[in-house]
């Protein structure tokens, strides 16, 4: 089956973003495609590159990065919702005159367009969230 | 399920506003995603439970909190050809409210009728 994966919470703060993982994880572990999966709300903090957790705990970015590098995931972050909280790419940081950016490794930034065509796309679309 | 038209497939789209408009951004986020998906042409209903009623009530007055009263926007979805706001009794009746309280024209269904609604969808989001 096509799945497409909508997570819409903070990372450590809410445990929807774990489980979101691992259900991911699983399903490509079995065999099913994952079209896209898509960050929103507090969710785009999954794809801050400058997460620094404490060494015995997981590194909830690092995990996405490596497992989009693996199975060559497309991981979204809504433009929207990442400038609101201060998540940007290189070319974002230009144009909004920043002076870093902050994106990890695998992840884009796009709009929720990007949201809604894995809606079409996908035969379902599972929601990690409140 | 999904008729495919010239253009590509059309999906049966719900979106589910459950929370309260402000206290947190779900609802106003909600509501990007619903002006977004409009220009996709996708077969797109809104429902209203639980606090998310409270979305959709006249007379929003954010002053005192400094955030943007965007209870405005709900008149513009007519405009991008969102026409189906479907808002639970129960959840009106719980808080006290009537159809007469709300900002734009709405179908009030049953909380059976809403289960039906979210069968008969095939992308839901929840907000």
């Amino acid at each position: 089956m096509k799945f497409a994966i909508l997570v819409n919470e903070g990372p450590y703060t809410h445990q929807a973003v774990d489980t979101a993982y691992q259900f991911t994880k699983a399903a490509l572990e079995k065999g099913h495609e994952i079209f896209r999966v898509f960050f929103y709300h507090d969710g785009v903090n999954n794809g801050t590159r400058l997460m620094v957790p404490p060494q015995d705990d997981r590194n909830i970015q690092k995990r996405w990065s490596e497992l989009g590098e693996k199975h060559k995931l497309d991981l979204v972050v809504c433009i929207a919702a990442a400038q609101r909280r201060g998540l940007l790419d290189e070319n974002e940081a230009k144009r909004q005159g920043k002076d870093g950016n902050n994106i990890a490794p695998g992840f884009r930034i796009s709009g929720l367009g990007q949201l809604i065509e894995a809606g079409i796309q996908a035969d379902r679309l599972v929601t990690f969230g409140d | 399920m999904s008729e495919e038209m010239e253009g590509g497939t059309v999906k049966k789209f719900l979106y589910v506003n459950r929370k309260a408009p402000y206290g947190t951004i779900y609802a106003l986020e909600s509501l990007e995603v619903v002006l977004i998906g409009a220009a996709f042409e996708q077969d797109v209903s809104l429902a209203f439970i639980d606090d998310g009623v409270y979305e959709l009530m006249k007379g929003q007055n954010t002053k005192g909190i400094d955030m943007k009263n965007f209870s405005p926007t709900y008149r513009a979805l007519e405009g991008y050809d969102v026409e189906k706001l479907y808002v639970e009794k129960e959840s009106l009746d719980a808080r006290g409210l009537a159809e007469a309280d709300l900002i734009v024209p709405v179908k009030v269904i049953s909380a059976r009728e809403m289960t039906d609604l979210m069968a008969e969808s095939e992308v839901v989001l929840s907000f």
